[in-house]
């Protein structure tokens, strides 16, 4: 099963950190994403630039509007995406729970991905496609 | 079941797996894991190295069994590469943690012991089982550790049944397994002293796992059937009466699962329902089992519970039941195990005997004691009564005060009916 991991960190606290800290926290984390990937469990995952970069979509009076930034501003900011697989939500947790950017205060927050099989599935009858399952 | 669809997603299986080999890793998982995963707790000391471990010694076998062929003992084999995983899974920790280094010191020097007997490992089973059922453990947790550890249901399925979100059910996992270790609970079968007491333990997880799946619904009531393979692993185990008594009580109620509700859900009571629907192979082993317990002569409250669903369970019709012995075994469970509730219920078997009047005045003198004021059933009784006894308006006011304390949506439109019937 699909398990997302949002990672969230402090940046000031990360900006704190002297150059050797930084670079074992890369190392550890980075080592650890290696034997993730290696036993099967990393079904992908991204860092992400800094919330500075981000541009937000929406609607407002009829039409696509957009801002500068983040949707919504956090004391931790979003680090990072992984897309873990386990065999369930505890085991999901264990796999985390393990997983060294924790011990550098960094926060996961673990969702089980949706499963919108059947929501697709009506909504292609709907549009006339061929399903073959 | 659940463990198959755990197994499928282990890491990609590599392309020379054929289908036969994968067949029959499939099924030792199904029938050895659990039996695995206990020998590994005791081995490594801790559920979540032993889970971690596991799991990998059966990817290694996915990937090395295609080219070296099934081991001729294929449970050692998992069991020495676990614990080979083992050792390399706290290697790495402690690569990167000071703390966890003099942990893997511990641990490398644990896991290089030579393991125990065969015999041991179906003590192993039992271990993780009391362990799991610990007094130190809120009682959610040892059901939620007991279904997920023992029985090998995921996180979500027991959420399902429990009708939580997964995230709740994996919060009392944690949390258990957190109290297991800081309280540095020991993974053993607690000594003859204590064996009693802590063997109710697990008898009350079991049960209460048994009665969450009472209802109709396919998730919950998978879990009557898993308290019933609990229950005769225990008993494999650990042959006590109580241990026999409380499987013969399950298979007894369980025997009448289909004739409980109507096709529609409607809840349909003891006297009403159809016996030819009973399972008579559930039936006939859960009375064996009874009169077994009640031989030993030192039975206790599940199997005096077994014996009266066994009185029911042989009677051909609701008239035939032998009431008169059904509230002499009231009485007996009375003495071992007062209740207000079996009270109730010898007060419903004594007016089966001796006429509504003497039920309903124990009813009263119940209900007067405060003891059942909330209990919807003692008054939904309490109407009865009143009904057959010419009563009406007395039955209306009681199945209006039934009404009003119940919950169950099932029991809710029984009692309407009954109510629409008086009138």
């Amino acid at each position: 099963m699909k398990y997302l991991c949002f990672g969230y960190y402090d940046k000031s606290k990360f900006d704190g950190m002297t150059e050797s800290e930084r670079n074992a926290m890369f190392d550890t984390c980075f080592e650890y994403d290696d034997h993730l990937r290696a036993s099967g469990h990393w079904a992908g995952g991204e860092a992400l630039q800094g919330p500075e970069t981000a541009l937000t979509l929406y609607w407002k009076n009829g039409k696509v509007a957009t801002t500068d930034g983040p949707y919504a501003e956090t004391k931790e900011q979003l680090g990072g995406i992984l897309v873990l697989e386990a065999r369930d939500m505890n085991h999901a947790v264990q796999l985390m729970a393990q997983h060294p950017a924790i011990t550098y205060g960094n926060i996961f927050e673990i969702r089980p991905a949706g499963d919108m099989n059947e929501i697709m599935k009506a909504s292609e009858q709907r549009r006339g496609k061929q399903t073959l399952q | 079941m659940s463990r198959v669809g755990l197994f499928a997603s282990l890491a990609g299986m590599p392309p020379q797996v054929h289908d036969q080999l994968a067949r029959t890793i499939e099924t030792l998982y199904r029938s050895e894991s659990g039996r695995i995963l206990a020998t590994l707790v005791r081995l490594l000391g801790d559920l979540d190295l032993a889970e971690e471990s596991m799991h990998e010694a059966f990817a290694a076998a996915l990937e090395s069994w295609p080219q070296a062929g099934i081991p001729e003992n294929p449970r050692p084999w998992l069991i020495s590469t676990a614990r080979f995983k083992a050792i390399d899974g706290i290697r790495r920790r402690a690569r990167f943690d000071a703390e966890q280094r003099n942990l893997a010191i511990h641990l490398e020097t644990r896991i290089s012991e030579v393991p125990h007997e065969e015999e041991e490992i179906e003590d192993d089973r039992l271990r993780l089982i009391f362990t799991c059922c610990h007094p130190a453990l809120p009682s959610e947790g040892q059901v939620a550790l007991t279904l997920r550890e023992v029985c090998g249901m995921t996180t979500e399925e027991i959420a399902r049944a429990f009708l939580v979100s997964p995230a709740t059910l994996a919060q009392r996992i944690v949390r258990a397994k957190a109290i297991i270790r800081d309280k540095a609970i020991p993974y053993q079968v607690p000594d003859l002293q204590e064996l009693s007491a802590r063997l109710g333990a697990v008898l009350q997880v079991v049960y209460l796992i048994f009665n969450e799946g009472y209802s109709a619904e396919a998730a919950r009531a998978e879990l009557s059937r898993e308290a019933i393979r609990l229950g005769r692993l225990l008993l494999g185990l650990l042959p006590e009466p109580e241990v026999t008594g409380l499987l013969g009580l399950m298979l007894l109620q369980e025997s009448r699962r289909a004739a409980r509700s109507s096709p529609a859900g409607e809840l349909i009571l003891l006297e009403q329902q159809d016996r030819s629907l009973w399972n008579g192979d559930q039936i006939g082993e859960g009375i064996a089992l009874t009169e077994r317990a009640l031989l030993s002569r030192r039975f206790g409250a599940y199997t005096l519970q077994a014996a009266i669903a066994a009185v029911h369970a042989e009677a051909s019709s609701a008239a035939s039941t032998d009431w008169r012995q059904i509230t002499l075994l009231y009485g007996r469970l009375l003495m071992i195990q007062p209740s207000p509730v079996v009270e109730l219920n010898r007060a419903v078997a004594v007016a089966m005997c001796e006429g509504p009047e003497q039920g309903l005045r124990l009813i009263d003198a119940l209900l007067v004691s405060g003891h059942l004021t909330h209990y919807h059933l003692a008054h939904s009784a309490r109407a009865d009564l009143c009904r057959r006894l010419g009563r009406l308006a007395e039955a209306r006011a009681s199945y209006e005060k039934a009404l009003s304390l119940v919950r169950q949506e099932s029991e809710r439109r029984f009692l309407e009916e009954r109510l629409r019937e008086l009138k």
